[in-house]
């Protein structure tokens, strides 16, 4: 463990009744380091990341988020992460707007931190037109992109991205993680899942889960030239093909 | 802004944005009560009436023409004798009968009791019971008359209901409507609220949130309790303009045991919620778990007393039929607090602890 470490897991498990959804996993993030987070459906990456989320308790092992136990100290995490899940979290029926100063309210903001960062969080998306819109009535992409800045609103220190791109066209996605890159050049730790093997490619580090367990982990290249495959999509067929 | 009212607004933006819906909550009520009020309505302007008199002669004119003068009833048909009388009634042709003995005059005119068979049809029962009074008042006030002028006349009026010889008392639905309604609001509505939150995905991000559970469940039943307790309001209102039913109690006694009522019923949308992941779901355990019992088992429509023993016990644990029990005890009855306290005690318990329950089934952070 790093003490700039922005996540570690130590032996992290979780199991439902006799099936262990995650099973000791052991891993380290670096602060303001894109984590990859990869695995087939079903692998235990959502599990993993709701006891890092603090939504689900861990039945054995132990993880600190910014440098917090999981365990004992979820009220403080929840202040420091962001969180975007695969199903969008904003609402529909509230207008764009709405939606930001509702977030920044609950996360404790003042008015005027809201409304300043409101107008800078539009003018870099783009969206000072549809900031009285309806969440419904944009585009898909555009839903993305504001609903990864408003997990960013209040500056968390970690954000989890749990399949952010899934759905959304090619353009769009290169766009986000143009987003996600800014993100972490300006410090914040992203960990991110996909099931897209370029998006896997565009990380620091990532690691595969495979039935629950950290089947590979490391760099990109590093991956690539100790498994002798050619790309991770190779790589991720050959350990799923394993079990 | 703080996080609780910065909730609590959304969920306003939600309910006032989804128009639908929200016509379905403010108008259901309104319409229940006409719909309810109409059905066991208490005054009945055009009774449809069948008069069988066998042998015309002055008096029975004279009693005919007291029918028709009442201004309740409607002669639709004279007949001669009672054979054809049983169609009428299948058809809804007549809704009551009067029948004049044969030699009914003749019999007063000897000092004799004259009878008179009045039959009422009972499957609406409220027109049952006011044929039966009507009928009897006029033929009273007909013998007052007689008597008046000098002339002892006996008629002795018999009545017989048909098809339905039980008959509900009026008056009584307000409340048990009252509890339906809330029922919806907050059972329904709290419990699709929530479940959509969970579909969407929003409920997630609320819950990673630093938000406490119970400030999530407080923003998100807050509107709602508003919401029940205006439809409270409407009904008890209307039911007094329109259909002057009484309240006779304390006002405010009835609000806070709604609120209490509301409270409980919210309880159990959020522990609905908890146990279901689609609307669907949240919907028919609504109707289940909530609805149907506050129907069926709380004296709303049907008496708890005439209930088979198992489901009179089950009934004690459906918070309607507390409600129904003191809502109407206070506007029907004007009963105080001073008797009403264990069936509040009740609700109270049960608000306690479904509170409890529904914060806790929260906290299980949705595993699984």
């Amino acid at each position: 463990m790093t003490a700039d470490a922005a996540i570690t897991a130590h032996e992290l498990t979780r199991r439902f009744g006799g099936f262990t959804a995650v099973d000791r996993i052991t891993f380290d993030v670096r602060a303001g380091e894109v984590f990859g987070f990869l695995g087939a459906n079903g692998a235990g990456k959502t599990t993993a990341i709701r006891m890092l989320t603090g939504l689900l308790a861990p039945s054995s092992g132990r993880a600190t988020v910014a440098g917090y136990d999981i365990a004992r100290e979820a009220e403080r995490i929840k202040r420091r992460i962001g969180y975007m899940s695969q199903r969008f979290s904003l609402y529909e029926d509230l207008t764009v707007r709405e939606n930001i100063r509702l977030y920044g309210g609950i996360y404790g903001l003042s008015d005027r931190d809201i409304d300043d960062r409101t107008t800078r969080l539009l003018a870099r998306l783009g969206l000072e037109h549809a900031a009285g819109q309806f969440v419904r009535a944009i585009p898909l992409g555009w839903r993305q992109k504001l609903a990864f800045s408003v997990a960013l609103l209040h500056q968390p220190r970690v954000v989890f991205l749990d399949e952010p791109t899934s759905g959304v066209d090619p353009i769009t996605r290169r766009q986000f993680w143009e987003l996600i890159y800014e993100a972490a050049a300006a410090g914040t730790t992203v960990l991110v899942t996909t099931h897209y093997m370029d998006e896997a490619e565009y990380c620091d580090r990532i690691s595969i889960m495979v039935a629950g367990r950290i089947a590979a982990l490391g760099t990109p290249a590093e991956l690539k030239r100790s498994f002798t495959v050619s790309s991770i999509d190779d790589l991720f067929v050959r350990l799923a093909r394993e079990t | 802004m703080s996080a609780l009212a910065g909730l609590v607004r959304k969920e306003v933006f939600h309910i006032l944005r989804d128009r639908r819906t929200l016509v379905v909550i403010v108008a259901m009520p309104i319409l229940q009560v006409i719909l309810f009020g109409y059905a066991i309505r208490t005054d009945v302007d055009r009774v449809r009436l069948a008069i069988v008199d066998p042998a015309p002669d002055p008096v029975t004119l004279a009693l005919r023409a007291r029918f028709d003068a009442a201004g309740v009833f409607d002669t639709v048909a004279v007949l001669p004798d009672a054979r054809s009388l049983e169609s009428l009634f299948r058809r809804g042709a007549a809704q009551g009968a009067v029948l004049f003995e044969p030699g009914f005059s003749e019999h007063l005119g000897r000092g004799l009791p004259g009878s008179v068979l009045i039959v009422g049809d009972a499957s609406e029962p409220n027109t049952g019971s006011i044929v039966q009074a009507y009928a009897a008042s006029v033929v009273q006030a007909y013998a007052q008359d007689e008597l008046a002028r000098g002339r002892r006349v006996q008629i002795v009026p018999t009545v017989r209901m048909r098809f339905n010889p039980t008959r509900e008392s009026s008056n009584l639905f307000v409340p048990g409507l009252m509890a339906f309604v809330l029922t919806i609001v907050s059972s329904l509505m709290t419990a699709i609220s929530l479940t959509r939150e969970k579909e969407t995905g929003t409920l997630e991000a609320l819950l990673v949130s630093p938000l406490r559970p119970w400030q999530i469940i407080a923003g998100k039943v807050a509107p709602y309790v508003v919401v029940g307790f205006i439809s409270v309001l409407g009904v008890v209102a209307e039911a007094r303009l329109v259909f002057a039913v009484p309240l006779r109690g304390s006002l405010a006694l009835l609000l806070v045991e709604g609120v209490l009522f509301i409270l409980v019923s919210l309880s159990l949308g959020i522990l609905i919620s908890a146990r279901t992941s689609s609307q669907r779901v949240a919907m028919m355990g609504a109707l289940i778990g909530t609805m149907l019992p506050t129907m069926l088992l709380s004296g709303f429509i049907f008496p708890l007393e005439s209930m088979p023993l198992p489901l009179r016990a089950i009934s004690v644990i459906v918070p309607a039929r507390w409600f129904v029990l003191v809502a109407r005890s206070i506007m029907l009855k004007g009963t105080g607090l001073a008797y009403l306290w264990r069936p509040t005690l009740v609700l109270v318990v049960m608000a306690a602890v479904l509170l409890a329950a529904s914060t806790r089934a929260f906290h299980e952070r949705l595993e699984g």
